[in-house]
Parts: C-alpha cells; structure tokens; sequence
C-alpha cells in the first residue's frame, strides 16, 4: 500500500496488514474510559436505587421504593382528592342551577371539555360539530333531537340512544318506508320533505308528497315537520339534516331508515360528576336551551 | 449424477407447493404456493436443460475472489433501497393526506399495508443486502480467500431476494405476524433460517480457510451480526402454524412474554443487524477509502466486546410504562445508557482514522459521504441512550421522535455508510477506473444530507410537541387536548417530512444513474481480483 508520508510522528502499528489496511496501536482516548467508567459506576448505583434484580419470588424493590404503578396511583389519588369536594357539590347541585354558580359552572364546563375529548370526540368531533356522514349530530347548533335542557342532556348521556346494553336508553326506530310505499310514493314523499325546508327536485311531485307525508310521516314528525323531541323525530324543516338533506340522502333514509346508536356513559365508564359536567359543557356550546 | 438427484428434491417442491396451492385456506398462502411453484418449477427446467451437457474442462478459481454474487448483492443493494425509499416517501403523503389512502386499494395499498413493505424494504432488503454483500466481498479480501462453498454464495443471494419477495407480497395481502419488523409468518421465517445458516456457512468457511493469521476486525462485526440475527430470529419467531395450508400462526409466548421476547429482538435487530453489520462495513470501507489506518486497534477490541455483551440487554427500553415489570424496564434502561461509550468506540475509530487526510473531505466525495455516516451514527448512538431514560421516555414514547431517531439511524448512518460502500465496490467489481462523475455523488450527498435533516428536525419538533400536548393538563388536572388535535397540529410537520424523504430519494436515484453509467461509460482497467494475502 502507498503510505502518504506525513509530518508528524506516525504511531505504532500492530504490525498486521490486510488487504492494505493496517491499525495503529493507539491508546483509549482517556475521556472515553472515564466517561464509560462513569456509567458504570452510575448503573451500580442504579440498580440498587431502582427495582432491578429478579429474585425468586419478586425483584429488588431499590432502596428509594419506587414504583411506576405506586407512583400513578399516588397521582390519580391527588388529583382525586384535589376535586373531591367540587365533585361532592357538582353532583348535589339542581342541574339547572348549574349555570348560574360561576365557580361551579367554570369547573363543570373544563372538566367536562376534558371529557368530552376523551369520549366523546371520536364521534362528534374535537370541536363538537358532529359528521354528517356517520350520522353524528352536531351539538354547536340549536337542533336537539331528544331535548336540549340540561335534563335532556344529561339523560341522553347517561343512558344512550337505541342501544342494547342500558334498558333506559332512549328508543325510537322510523319504520323503512321501502317496505311500505311504491318507487313513485317515495319519490313524492322525498320532493315533499325537500320542500318544507327549500326548493324540492320536482315541485308536480313535492305537490302529490303532501298526502304522503300526512299519512305516514306526520304521526311523528308533525304535519310542518317540526319534528318530536319527545321520540327522537328530527325536525324536517330547518335545513339542518342528520344524514344529509340532498336527494339521494332522503331518498335512501326514507327507503331503508335509519338507526344511530350512541352507547350509555353512565355505570362504569363515567362518574355523576363527569357525566354532569359534560352534560354542562356540551349544554353551552351554543345550543343549549 | 448430482443434476438428478436435483430434478427429483425440484420435482417433488414444484408438485407439493401446487398441491399447497390449491388447498391454500388464504390468498397470501396462495400467492406464495404459487411464487414457490414458479421457482422451483422454474428451476427443474433450467437444470434439466443443462443435464448431460458436456462438461467444460474446470477451472481452478481458488485463487480468485468470486465476485459475480456481489455484483449481484450490488445491484439487489441498489434497486431494494429505490423501492424502499419510494415506498417510505409515499407513506410520508399518506400521513400528511390522509386522502392517499385511496379507496380502490384498501386493503391492499392503505397506510396499514405499506408500512412494514417500508420497514422491511429498506431494513432487510437494502440493509440486508448491502450487509451481505460487503461482508462477502470484505471477508474475501481480509482473508485472502475466495468464498468457501462454492456456489452456495448464490443460494444465499437468491434465497435471500425470495425470502423479500414472499414477506413484501405477504405484507401486501395481509399476512402478518404483527410483530414489528418480524412480521412474514411462519414458512417465511423458516426458509430465511435456511438462507441465513448458509450464509452464515459461507461466512464462517471463508474465514477458517484464510491465509492471513489474524481475523480483521471488520469480520469480527460481521460474525457477530450473523451469529446473534440467527438466534434473534429463530426465538422471536417461534410459532405454531394454524393449518400447513394456511398462513396464519399463533406465537408460542404470549402477553409480556412475548412482548418482551419482541422488543429483544427487535431491538437488537437495531443493535445487531443496523449497528454490529454496518460497522463491520465501515471498518474496511473507511480505511480503505481514506487510505489511512485504523485509528487504534486497542479501541476497536475493547468496543467491540463491551458493545455486543451490553447491546443484547437493552431491549426492554422499549416497554418503559407497560406491563414489563419495573425490574426488567430498569435493567433495559441501564444497560442502554453505558452502551453510550461502546457505541461511541465506532465512532472514534471511524472519524480519527481520517486524522491526518482531512483533506480528502474537501476532494472526495465518497470520504464525505462516510464521515456524515459516522457523524449521524455518533448522534443516534447518543439519542438512543437519552431516550432510554425512563423520565425522557415517557415524553418520547409513541411520539414521532422515536420514528426521527430511527431514520437519523437509518438514513444517516446505515444509508450514507451504505452509498459510500457502493461507489467503493462498484468501480472495483466492473473493473472501472473511476466513478462516472464525482460531482453527482455531491449532489447525491447534499440531497440525502438536506432530506435527512428535514426528516429529523420536523420529528423532533413534532414528536415533542405532541408529547407535551398529550400530557398537558389544565388548573384542575383535566386534559387540555383530544388526540385529535395533536393530530392537526403535526401537519405542517408531516409535510416536511415528506418533502425530505423526497430528497433522499432522489439522491438515490441519481446514485443509481452515475453507478449504472459507470459501468457503461467508465474506461475499464485490468481485473485485479486475484487472492493474494497481504505482506
């Protein structure tokens, strides 16, 4: 191999050759011994702080006694008990009190955000505006389809709507009218629920839908459609639509029905407090009444 | 008479791998019948076309290196990291446009799918390929002998190119065994530990049969790569298959068991395979370029050994917080903090061999190339240990900063140090004179340089910020954000990102032209591949 003469002092080698390359006998840079000393001796110390070494039946607990499972259960106990006593009172007040107590109504309304995030907006949102291709309501607006009270909210909350797991969830179910009615029946009965909030597609067979709708609609939604809180019928007539107010969107709903479910958040997954501060949070986000 | 016994073993996979196909209980297995079936089949009728040919007289090769297989492993090395990068780089825009995902192709091409195609892509296939490839042609040069067993090398090679072939088709057909980065189900995983004993047979034969009187420090690495990848491999994959006709299987651990058996492998799948390997690489190709030799010998022994004995242990980092015992998660921890020193050994070895030929930096760009190899690698090496600390863990864990960590590793170290093997070997395996052009290997440095740069900076700040907004809380101790919100809040991050790995890419790509052109365009010289051992 061709040497590069060089200046200064060439260091020992350790003689060997391979394929033209050699290695000199360099010492270990002094820095790198002392630092990887160092965490040796900081790794000694370590695992006789720490739980390290395993024993028989369990490991040595360190002589700090830490622990990951000690130390979150020490915190969620703090934070427990840092809002035990606004809990106690959030859960005595009259939820329609709620609102008027400032310091009570600042801490449900936070405390409720951070639930609402947690549980809530895998299906209505972050911001709480729902999604229209799912058929999650928007809770922004003042639209409520089984009330918008405190009361309301709170017992949707707590029970649900049409599922199998809490025997006090809210139930309805809108028969599918494709069982029921002709192609052309439907097709009127669309144009006409179209009408009632804007222009229908063909205003000859919005015309004919009014003695359709009367006959099969009204019982629940009302003769303007104004809807029925009462039984979870949407109100027909304001242009906010759950699933879409296009004609494909009516068309199929009228067809086939529809059946959202929203699980029960009461019993084990949510506490009273929690439950009442997110009844309170969702309540004045704008359409609370 | 060797020709006949070959027809029958050919013969009798051909038929058994159709008769898997056709009782096949899921499209990958299926699919992967078949893939077998056409090779196999394949080559039946190529060794029956060359029975009872006339034989040509011998040659003794002994005395040369057998190079063919890596030109081969060259060519493998290249072509599998374009895919992987490509692939990385569209799995960056689908996480940014969440639209990529496009609805004709779920199932199939969705986020879920393509993510270990990536992984495995450029870890296995570009990694492991350039690791096979340099280790043969190094472990030849080193010892002064060529490849022990024959054509075995090329069983390696092209059981090595299957073994891709059947876990990139399986990722995309969904079998899996949802175990990162040991993801192919279990036939898979036993023809790879076929291919690896060979490989490691190969290895191993070369250097017993060596005519110098040490082992260089280079095979050193590379041994222990082979050695601890074969038994990571065989203990995280055992498993019981549910059906012969089918793909799927259950693991023989299970719960933190097999969580702790995972994250053995796979981080040692890091220590060992991207780590141990690719210094074995860069202990011949950086004093051979640089032309100087190696820093200190007395380093490299000590570092070498303190590196494979405390790498092994640190695995359980990866489970800080879970179900892993505190014990295990302490000692995981430890273990990766002094494996600061050792892992930094490499590092000073690499860059203070090129004490006294600085000047190489400003002339060569491949030197350049090999140095920010080691300089990224010194970085990651000191990332990795921080990040083990139990207290900054629990800000980085399941953040993008550990996805950055993992590419400043991967694309700075193992890929520049893998460029730079590349411009080494491809002039001296075609027998070029020189590279077609020096200055398209700096614009493929300041592409790939810049890419990594972005990629890295854009998951720190995005890896941190969503780690502190996860764990933000408000006055009364409430979660002040959704996750959807942290979500949000990355995309202009998400897009950097992306646009690096842009740059990577086409810094490969532009490497791939210049090695293509300097084998077509570069003035050929005399082939110096005879085996002569070193004075």
């Amino acid at each position: 191999m061709a040497k590069k003469p060089i200046n200064r002092q060439e260091p020992e080698t350790t003689g060997h050759e391979w394929d033209g390359i050699e290695e000199y006998n360099n010492p270990l840079p002094r820095w790198w011994v002392w630092v990887f000393y160092a965490t040796i001796v900081w790794g000694l110390w370590y695992v006789i702080a720490y739980p390290a070494w395993p024993l028989i039946n369990q490991a040595t607990a360190g002589y700090k006694g830490w622990s990951t499972r000690a130390n979150v259960a020490a915190e969620i106990e703090a934070a427990r008990a840092a809002n035990a006593e606004i809990n106690a009172r959030l859960v005595a007040a009259d939820l329609a009190d709620i609102p008027a107590d400032p310091e009570l109504n600042t801490y449900a309304v936070s405390a409720g955000a951070a639930v609402f995030r947690t549980w809530c907006a895998q299906c209505h949102g972050a911001g709480a505006g729902g999604l229209q291709a799912g058929g999650y309501p928007n809770l922004l607006d003042n639209d409520w389809l089984w009330g918008g009270t405190l009361e309301d909210i709170h017992l949707t909350v707590t029970h649900g709507i049409r599922n199998e797991t809490d025997p006090d969830a809210r139930w309805s179910q809108m028969p599918a009218f494709g069982d029921m009615l002709d192609s052309a029946e439907i097709d009127q009965v669309v144009n006409y629920v179209m009408s009632l909030s804007g222009a229908p597609q063909d205003a000859a067979a919005a015309e004919a839908g009014a003695q359709v709708y009367l006959d099969n609609c009204a019982v629940c939604h009302g003769e303007n459609g104004e809807g029925d809180i009462t039984q979870g019928a949407p109100n027909l007539a304001d242009a906010i639509w759950l699933y879409g107010g296009d004609y494909d969107t009516i068309r199929e709903t009228v067809t086939n029905s529809r059946f959202g479910i929203m699980p029960p958040m009461g019993g084990a997954d949510l506490s009273e407090a929690e439950i009442r501060a997110v009844a309170v949070y969702v309540h004045q986000l704008g359409g609370g009444e | 008479m060797t020709n006949y016994i070959k027809l029958i073993v050919l013969g009798l996979i051909t038929l058994f791998a159709l008769i898997a196909a056709n009782y096949a209980r899921d499209l990958a297995y299926m699919v992967h019948a078949l893939i077998i079936a056409a090779v196999a089949g394949g080559l039946f009728l190529w060794v029956l076309r060359h029975t009872d040919e006339p034989q040509a007289a011998a040659v003794d090769l002994s005395g040369q290196y057998m190079d063919g297989v890596i030109r081969a492993g060259v060519i493998a090395t290249a072509f599998w990291g374009v895919v992987g990068f490509l692939v990385g780089t569209v799995i960056a825009f689908q996480l940014a446009f969440p639209g990529l995902n496009f609805e004709w192709a779920q199932g199939y091409a969705n986020f879920g799918r393509l993510r270990p195609l990536h992984t495995s892509a450029v870890i296995f296939a570009f990694g492991g390929n350039a690791l096979i490839a340099s280790s043969l042609y190094v472990v030849q040069r080193t010892s002064a002998a060529r490849l022990w067993g024959g054509n075995l090398a090329w069983f390696v090679f092209w059981g090595y190119q299957l073994f891709i072939v059947l876990a990139a088709t399986g990722y995309l057909l969904g079998a899996t065994q949802s175990k990162e980065y040991a993801e192919p189900e279990w036939y898979v995983d036993w023809w790879l530990t076929v291919v690896w004993l060979a490989y490691l047979a190969v290895f191993l034969g070369t250097i017993v049969k060596r005519r110098e009187p040490h082992i260089y420090v280079a095979n050193w690495f590379f041994l222990s790569f082979i050695i601890t990848v074969a038994m990571l491999h065989v203990f995280n994959n055992l498993s019981i298959p549910v059906s012969i006709w089918g793909s799927k299987s259950v693991q023989v651990f299970s719960g933190v068991q097999d969580a702790m058996v995972q994250w053995w492998y796979g981080h040692n799948a890091v220590g060992f395979f991207l780590t141990a390997g690719f210094l074995g690489m860069m202990y011949y190709f950086v004093p051979k370029q640089a032309e100087r030799p190696v820093y200190s010998y007395k380093l490299s022994i000590i570092h070498f050994w303190a590196l494979i004995f405390i790498y092994i242990w640190a695995g359980p980092h990866h489970l800080h917080y879970t179900a892993l015992p505190d014990w295990a998660s302490t000692l995981g921890m430890v273990f990766s903090v002094v494996l600061w020193m050792p892992s930094w050994g490499g590092m000073i070895n690499g860059l203070m061999t090129l004490s006294g030929a600085w000047d190489k930096l400003r002339t060569d760009p491949v030197i350049r190339m090999m140095v920010i190899s080691v300089g990224f690698y010194g970085m990651s090496t000191f990332e990795g240990p921080m990040m083990s600390i139990r207290a900054v863990n629990s800000l980085s864990h399941y953040t993008d900063w550990t996805i950055g960590h993992v590419h400043s590793g991967a694309l700075g170290w193992n890929g520049m140090i893998t460029f730079g093997a590349l411009y080494f070997l491809v002039p001296r395996l075609w027998n070029r004179e020189r590279l077609y052009s020096l200055s398209l290997v700096s614009w493929h440095f300041w592409l790939a340089t810049i890419g990594i740069v972005l990629y890295a900076a854009s998951m720190w700040v995005t890896g941190i910020m969503e780690g502190l907004m996860w764990r933000e809380v408000d006055a009364n101790g409430f979660l002040v954000n959704a996750f959807a919100d942290t979500v949000a809040a990355k995309f202009p991050m998400y897009v950097v990102r992306a646009l690096g790995g842009v740059l990577f890419l086409l810094g490969a790509v532009i490497m791939c032209y210049n090695l293509w052109m300097t084998v077509k365009r570069s003035p050929a010289v005399a082939a110096t591949n005879a085996a002569v051992p070193a004075e």
